[in-house]
């Protein structure tokens, strides 16, 4: 096949197009002659990590998938879960991390942008966004401008569709200096029995392409996503796309719209690799060929090529194969929105991918070639040499004042209040949520049920670094259990593995290892993965970010359950404690922030104790025994106890006395700061405590008295075991002023952001 | 008594107010599509929150010359009751049914929190769920909500008034940080000569039931339905 107007392929336009030698050997062999210039770029996209997940498929097919509320599971757009009532839930997290780190605002906004698409295609109504974001030294000046503009892209996306942006996490690393990790998640809604697929069927069906027209943006992105970044990055911007959410807005309600017509056979999100990837995997799922010709497709500007039609990644498009005949159903909805609906293709038997441009032949590539055919790679692994000697936590002597030190914590911009950031979000848009961000997860009501669900995202990034397996096992014990502090029953995950340069084999080796952990705590707490993401190549000029495999947890809330947020209500209640008193300070935050060492072993998970505290904490919330529940994580008891008591922005802070149960031999160090899994605090007036103790034998779960909510300070001390009634002199001593103090204003003064809040 | 909401392509406060109607008077209200050149026999119009058109010019300048604006400016004209919210307040001002403009929030960036306010003294059958002096809490959610207008026009608007809700503290303490947006005398909604207008930045829709954090904003739908009709 010959183009005339095309490039020649040379050995170095292959190579410019990130291309391996024998990968494209076996592209010569497939084809059984050279590629065109169009087909070359399209195997580079369709080949790149981003779209093949040829590094990480062989690990990924060993998660866990199966489940029997699972109606979706990955491989499609998104997950979906049957959560009663004829309801689904459907869900995805996604990265857009390259984007964002050369064009903060824009790469965030596509990022939410692209998710959410991914949700409503499969026939879902958005209802929740959340987003996980990593940051590098908010002191630096460049760091200021990209938390800016990511946070500004995020709430300018969200807030225009009317999708509310609910919960996350935000945190900060050196490691993320060159690198920063964006992670968008979208939850959405659709009757069960209506869900809607990207299979290609039915040879003669119309191919339509709807919603925005076609640009010259984000041609190459996904290769782009799939490599390192390297000083030239900043010369890539062009590579990246520019959100149109009003378009997406009224792509959301036309698509919606035209799913309450029986009018589509199969519908997929333009992503990454534009029409190229949406027509490849549609016609792959469908074992069905198709016909494209690219000189229908609607454009934004004149002269564009076959080629760069078939990569642009210009934002806010769809594909859609419609049932024949119905072609006047789908032109009249898209137009009633005034979005661009064009018919450009037909469904084939013929097994193959072709694109004309007219008349002339552009691409005629066998469907499995780009599917099937794309490479696996079994890359090397390699335990890092200097492992053993990260895990030893050199001796810490104690700070001279407990209580500055639960400030410093407190204060650091991982731990304190991230109000700046969710203020900008609109998270109350479409009157769902009965939980905000700033708690353990969020909690949406849904229209057509009186169950509700919850949602959160979590990830310890120093703890995988430090131990893999164990750290990504934490990220999802620690989201179940955030989960729980809702009320929450866990009901999948969906999952965004964020990773260095799996050609490096000590990268290959945390990925596999920590595959291997996620999967291994989902099925220690019964949980599927639904769907998910994979992004490697985070690193800048050799230095990796810390592995982050992202855990995005959605949770159903039975009816009836009255929610109880993170903080005490007020003064004179008990608090106590799920789970035992205790803790480590091996990769801890206390170890990262006060002393300044990122070393030690990260807290295992106790299943048995680690289901018994969930399943108490549930329990008694669903009796509606609880005023408040908070998960232990970063800091320990201290900063858990300081949440609960300064948390809300809106409310007055409440104190508490706590005289804690600790065994001797743990340290006051470790008893304040120490961290581990399996803990829950909580607080709840004196007459239910007598039920709550009954939950907690019933459960397994050990439930420990700490003291009482109070009015003025939060005050610690040691019970001693010896004799019940006597305790130690007070450790800590802290006035609720600075410590909201520290607490609210922490992330605004250590990112030297203009003014407080109002 | 027929509640009828527009919808502008961009509204995306529409559902919520809806919502709030039926939870209110357990009846539906029906959609206005904004190339509609009539308003359905609506009793009462409500043009809700969103970024119509993208706000990509100023907030609220496209969606004035919708062909259903014609007959919304004409229903209000008649002493028809339109309730304008957030872009719908922005709608109102450019459309000319309300004085004023709203402009970038002084802190520059999108703001979502709740908000205390104190209900004026308008005389407005739309606000007659409120006491004057009452104070309010419901959520604000706007990049756009700082309100201004030239001195002539502010004095006028008091004088006559027409102030709806300024932004105050829990004990009612009009102005200083309480104020989230920088508006001029702290002026969150106002109503038209009339009264039968009203233009406000808060979301009474999302304070309309226990479960969102608060009810504040329950007695202005009870109020605009019961009188409307």
């Amino acid at each position: 096949m010959t183009t005339a107007t095309e490039p020649a392929v040379t050995p170095e336009l292959v190579a410019s197009h990130g291309l391996a030698e024998a990968e494209y050997r076996r592209i010569v062999e497939l084809l059984g002659r050279p590629p065109t210039y169009t087909e070359l770029g399209v195997f580079s996209v369709m080949w790149s990590e981003h779209c093949s997940y040829k590094s990480s498929r062989i690990w990924l097919r060993t998660l866990p998938t199966q489940g029997p509320r699972v109606l979706q599971g990955p491989g499609e757009n998104a997950g979906a879960i049957d959560i009663g009532d004829g309801l689904a839930v459907v869900f995805k997290m996604e990265s857009h991390n390259h984007p964002s780190f050369i064009e903060p605002y824009q790469g965030a906004a596509t990022g939410v942008g692209g998710i959410m698409r991914d949700v409503f295609t499969m026939g879902a109504r958005p209802v929740a966004n959340l987003n996980s974001l990593r940051f590098g030294d908010p002191r630096s000046p460049r760091m200021r401008w990209l938390v800016e503009g990511v946070v500004a892209g995020i709430g300018g996306y969200g807030n225009c569709v009317g999708v509310p942006t609910v919960g996350g996490e935000v945190s900060f690393h050196p490691s993320y200096d060159g690198n920063i990790l964006v992670n968008a998640m979208t939850v959405g809604i659709c009757r069960a029995d209506r869900i809607f697929r990207g299979i290609a069927a039915g040879p003669g069906n119309p191919v339509m392409y709807v919603g925005s027209r076609t640009g010259r943006d984000g041609i190459h992105g996904a290769t782009m996503a799939s490599e390192e970044f390297s000083a030239e990055s900043e010369s890539k911007r062009p590579t990246v796309q520019v959100g149109d959410p009003f378009t997406e807005k009224l792509l959301i309600e036309a698509c919606l719209e035209l799913m309450e017509e029986d009018a589509i056979v199969a519908i997929q999100d333009m992503g990454a690799a534009g029409l190229t990837s949406s027509s490849v995997e549609m016609a792959g799922r469908g074992g069905t060929g198709l016909d494209l010709d690219v000189a229908r497709v609607p454009r934004r500007e004149a002269g564009m090529s076959p080629y760069e039609v078939l990569l642009s990644e210009s934002q806010e498009r769809m594909l859609i194969v419609a049932a024949r005949g119905k072609e006047d159903v789908v032109t009249q909805v898209f137009r009633k929105w005034d979005l661009e609906v064009e018919t450009v293709g037909v469904v084939t038997d013929t097994g193959r991918w072709r694109i004309f441009d007219g008349d002339r032949v552009m691409a005629d590539i066998p469907v499995p070639a780009l599917t099937d055919a794309a490479p696996v790679y079994e890359r090397p692994c390699a335990e890092p040499a200097d492992r053993e000697a990260t895990r030893l936590v050199p001796e810490v002597p104690d700070p001279g004042d407990f209580g500055e030190a639960l400030l410093a914590v407190v204060g650091d911009p991982s731990v304190a209040s991230k109000r700046w950031v969710w203020r900008q979000y609109d998270h109350q848009v479409q009157t769902g949520t009965v939980v905000g961000p700033g708690g353990d997860a969020a909690v949406i009501r849904v229209d057509g049920t009186q169950r509700r669900i919850a949602l959160t995202s979590d990830c310890n990034p120093l703890w995988v670094q430090l131990d893999p397996f164990h750290g990504a096992a934490g990220a999802v014990a620690e989201a179940a259990r955030n989960l729980a502090c809702v009320g929450a029953e866990p009901l999948g995950i969906t999952d965004c593995l964020n990773f260095g340069n799996p050609e490096r084999p000590e990268i290959m080796w945390q990925f596999r290892e920590a595959v291997r952990g996620m999967s291994y705590g989902l099925d220690q707490l019964s949980i599927p993965v639904v769907s998910g993401n994979v992004s490697l190549y985070n690193e800048t000029e050799g230095r990796a970010i810390l592995p982050t495999p992202t855990v995005g947890m959605v949770g159903l809330v039975e009816a009836g359950v009255e929610p109880v947020g993170s903080a005490f209500r007020g003064p004179g209640r008990i608090v106590a404690l799920l789970g035992d008193v205790g803790g480590q300070l091996g990769a801890s935050h206390y170890l990262r922030v006060a002393v300044g060492v990122e070393l030690g072993r990260p807290p295992v998970v106790d299943w048995e104790r680690e289901r018994a505290v969930h399943a108490a904490c549930r329990e008694a919330i669903r009796a509606g025994l609880l005023e408040s529940a908070h998960d232990l994580s970063e800091g320990g008891l201290a900063v858990a106890l300081a949440e609960s008591c300064v948390g809300r922005h809106d409310a007055p802070p409440v104190g508490a006395d706590v005289y804690a149960p600790a065994p001797p031999e743990l340290r006051d160090l470790e008893l304040l700061f120490g961290e581990g899994h399996g803990r829950v605090l909580v607080s709840l007036p004196r007459e239910a405590w007598d039920a709550v103790q009954a939950i907690c034998a019933r459960a397994g779960c050990p439930l420990n008295w700490l003291g009482e909510t109070s009015a003025d300070a939060l005050r610690i001390a040691r019970k001693l075991p010896t004799d019940p009634y006597a305790t130690t002199e007070t450790l800590l001593h802290v006035s609720l002023h600075s410590l909201a103090a520290r607490y609210h204003g922490g992330f605004v003064e250590a990112l030297g952001f203009e003014g407080g809040l109002a | 008594m027929r509640v009828g909401i527009v919808v502008f392509p961009g509204s995306n406060c529409d559902r919520d107010c809806a919502r709030a109607v039926a939870e209110v008077s357990g009846r539906p209200a029906a959609w206005i599509w904004h190339k509609d050149r009539d308003l359905g026999g609506a009793d009462l119009v409500i043009v809700p929150g969103g970024f119509s058109y993208g706000d990509y010019l100023r907030c609220g300048a496209i969606a004035r010359f919708s062909p259903v604006m014609e007959e919304v400016v004409a229903f209000a004209r008649r002493g028809g009751p339109v309730i304008g919210i957030c872009n719908g307040f922005q709608i109102l001002t450019e459309a000319g049914l309300l004085p004023g403009a709203l402009m970038r929030n002084v802190g520059l960036k999108f703001i979502c929190q709740d908000v205390h306010l104190s209900v004026g003294d308008t005389g407005s059958p739309l606000l007659g769920g409120y006491r004057p002096g009452q104070v309010v809490r419901m959520p604000v959610a706007h990049a756009d909500g700082r309100f201004h207008a030239d001195a002539e026009t502010l004095s006028r608007i008091e004088g006559e008034g027409r102030v709806a809700f300024r932004y105050c503290d829990a004990e009612g303490r009009v102005g200083g940080p309480s104020n989230p947006n920088g508006s001029l005398a702290a002026i969150a909604g106002i109503v038209s000569p009339g009264g039968n207008v009203l233009g406000m930045m808060p979301h009474p829709e999302r304070a309309a039931e226990a479960i969102l954090g608060g009810t504040d904003g329950r007695a202005l739908f009870v109020a605009a339905l019961s009188r409307a009709a």
